[in-house]
């Protein structure tokens, strides 16, 4: 039997549906005008007569943008980072977070305590640039002059990921082990065929953390990536923002698209292939909120 | 650790002397061996320990390295020179950032009460949506149309900052000759929120804005996303707690009021508490892909003004220094009070 709605109820339903809506059309509007705007005319984007659907439909500023080999260029340093990037960071977190599961690790203690104080105090950015600047000189002694391999190597490790995993290999039964160790597995066997199998959801939501972080970072990589060729996606899309928004720089624009349609299809690009792996990632992300990292 | 005397020494009744314990013998044994001991275990398993290196390493050096160059903030600063030789100046560089009556301490306070302000209103405005949100998934009985709104305000949280952000400063930039003002921006002067000068002059070079804009770019990124966390804790609900209070004759209000809300508590109040620990991490790459020149005065936030102060030309590296630690030992103050009362509330600590 359906119980009745009653009155209040009813409200709220309406409500929250209503108020949903409003919402989550303004959580998506913004992207939608993006992608109009960048394929509109150019008089349409200048004089703001696109609100919703494009207007005076053009792909140039799509063309110009695929044709421009400095886009291509810091898509694969993007790809280069967050690749490279994350296999080091989750490599370096498994074995580390392996050896923090373990109740006989002597000095336990002060190795978690080794992390977790970096989540309460960091440096800041003026120490942290001098350290990277050491760090460059260091790897630039040694023969390493790629810039990329400093930000791949000296970057983005978290000591948040390193405890998730720690947490993850925790609650492997101890059995198992003891099974592998009575079956005569080394330690590096029980790790690859034990625990990592064992953890492979908690280690995908936390690779999935680590290319986000890649794939996202800016400020350090401009920092310290001196070489335009070197820059990854997201500091060229800042650097060509800081061009075309400049209306001294744009006055004498002729082309036509207007200006602003670069930046709107330089945004797209950048939010299309996250979109299209989303359906794919989702259930991750969405269980790297619930681990949490609640622990006694 | 003290004694009681017999732990060491034991009366030999027949002979009146006294003898060493034999249990103390065992325990200055394992004493005077601990190090070896601990060789042995190590040596042992070792793989354990091998494994564990580059991950220090890591953390040593780009982590713990870094804390040491903050000592700078007591030195004279001097780039060429490394930290270690630069000559001691005390806490001068506090002093005048703290008291010092130039420029330079009315931006550090300037840049203090930003942090602040920036933090707060977060925790006022940003915290409550993602609650709200969740309690709004909750009506909806339909999967299917709770995936799609969900997935909608997800979205957002999947661009970086430097994405997100230039999207918002196209949306409100100022008009000029290479365009109208920015879209956002003329939706608020039809509604009447914002006059035309206003818009045209664009809203993000205008200091009275600064902080509306970076609160509601905040929540329009992540509220959705942080709802997951809040959505989770209402469905796990028993449906039983809710028939009970029907048959007691609870309306949806009052459901709401005695069911739902003190069922997501302990969940609202972890998260409320690991917000107030991080008050003063404000993302700073936000703030400084947003501000400009002309609203320093409401954007410049402590990380941003060290950077200029440090990296781009300023007073040097030892008093920018000087200005994050005060920052991040205050910081560290919040997370470890918040911590201790996570503890003391939920018996859960967060870290």
């Amino acid at each position: 039997m359906k119980r009745k709605l009653e009155i209040s109820e009813l409200i709220f339903k309406i409500i929250s549906y209503f108020l949903l809506t409003v919402f989550a059309l303004m959580c998506l509007y913004p992207f939608v005008y993006a992608v109009s705007a960048s394929i509109s005319g150019r008089h349409a984007v200048e004089y703001s007569e696109v609100i919703l659907f494009p207007k005076d439909v053009q792909f140039e500023a799509f063309s110009m943008m695929f044709g421009n080999n400095m886009f291509w260029n810091a898509y694969s340093n993007t790809l280069f980072l967050t690749l490279y990037g994350t296999v080091w960071a989750l490599g370096v977190s498994i074995f580390g977070a392996y050896a923090l599961s373990k109740k006989r690790l002597l000095f336990r203690k002060f190795f978690n305590f080794f992390l977790v104080f970096t989540m309460w105090f960091s440096a800041g950015i003026v120490p942290q640039y001098l350290n990277y600047l050491d760090t460059q000189k260091v790897f630039r002694s040694v023969g390493i002059m790629d810039d990329k391999w400093l930000v791949v190597i000296a970057m983005g490790m978290a000591a948040m990921n390193i405890i998730l995993l720690r947490n993850a290999f925790e609650n492997v039964p101890s059995e198992i082990e003891e099974a592998a160790i009575v079956d005569g597995a080394t330690e590096f066997q029980i790790l690859n065929q034990v625990y990592i199998p064992m953890s492979k959801s908690t280690i995908a939501t936390v690779a999935l953390f680590f290319a986000i972080s890649r794939w996202n970072g800016y400020f350090w990589a401009r920092q310290m990536i001196s070489n335009q060729n070197e820059h990854p996606l997201q500091v060229f899309i800042r650097l060509q923002l800081e061009q075309y928004t400049d209306p001294e720089q744009m006055a004498g624009w002729n082309r036509a698209y207007a200006s602003d349609s670069v930046i709107y299809a330089l945004i797209v690009c950048s939010i299309v292939p996250i979109l299209i792996i989303y359906p794919f990632i989702q259930k991750y992300f969405a269980k790297g909120t619930n681990v949490g990292g609640v622990k006694e | 650790m003290k004694g009681k005397a017999t732990d060491y020494l034991v009366l030999d009744q027949a002979t009146g002397t006294y003898h060493e314990n034999p249990e103390q013998m065992v325990r200055d044994d394992v004493e005077k061996h601990y190090w070896l001991n601990v060789g042995r275990a190590i040596a042992k398993d070792w793989r354990l320990y091998v494994m564990m290196v580059p991950m220090l390493l890591v953390f040593l050096f780009w982590r713990y390295f870094p804390m040491y160059e903050l000592l700078g903030c007591f030195k004279v600063s001097d780039t060429v020179l490394p930290v270690s030789e630069q000559l001691f100046c005390g806490v001068s560089y506090f002093k005048r950032l703290l008291v010092g009556g130039d420029s330079l301490s009315a931006n550090f306070w300037m840049a203090m009460r930003n942090t602040f302000l920036l933090s707060f209103y977060g925790l006022c405005f940003g915290f409550p949506m993602p609650i709200i949100l969740a309690l709004f998934f909750n009506e909806i009985r339909s999967n299917a149309a709770r995936s799609v709104y969900q997935v909608m305000t997800y979205l957002p949280k999947f661009m970086s900052t430097v994405v997100m952000t230039s999207l918002v400063t196209m949306l409100v930039k100022q008009g000029s000759i290479i365009g109208q003002m920015g879209i956002v921006s003329q939706a608020l002067v039809k509604l009447g929120l914002i006059t035309e000068e206003v818009g045209n002059a664009g809203l993000l070079n205008n200091p009275g804005f600064f902080r509306a804009i970076y609160q509601i770019s905040g929540i329009w990124e992540s509220a959705g996303y942080d709802s997951i966390v809040f959505f989770a804790a209402i469905i796990a609900i028993s449906p039983t707690s809710y028939e009970a209070a029907q048959i007691d004759g609870a309306g949806k209000m009052a459901q709401m009021r005695y069911v739902v809300i003190p069922c997501m508590l302990s969940t609202i109040v972890i998260m409320l508490i690991t917000r107030i620990g991080s008050l003063l991490n404000i993302g700073y790459e936000k703030v400084l892909l947003l501000y400009n020149t002309k609203t320093y005065v409401t954007a410049d936030v402590i990380s941003t003004l060290a950077y200029r102060t440090g990296l781009s030309g300023g007073a040097g590296t030892g008093i920018a220094s000087a200005a994050e630690m005060m920052n991040n030992v205050v910081g560290m103050l919040l997370v470890i009070g918040a911590n201790t009362i996570a503890r003391k509330a939920s018996n859960t600590s967060l870290y």
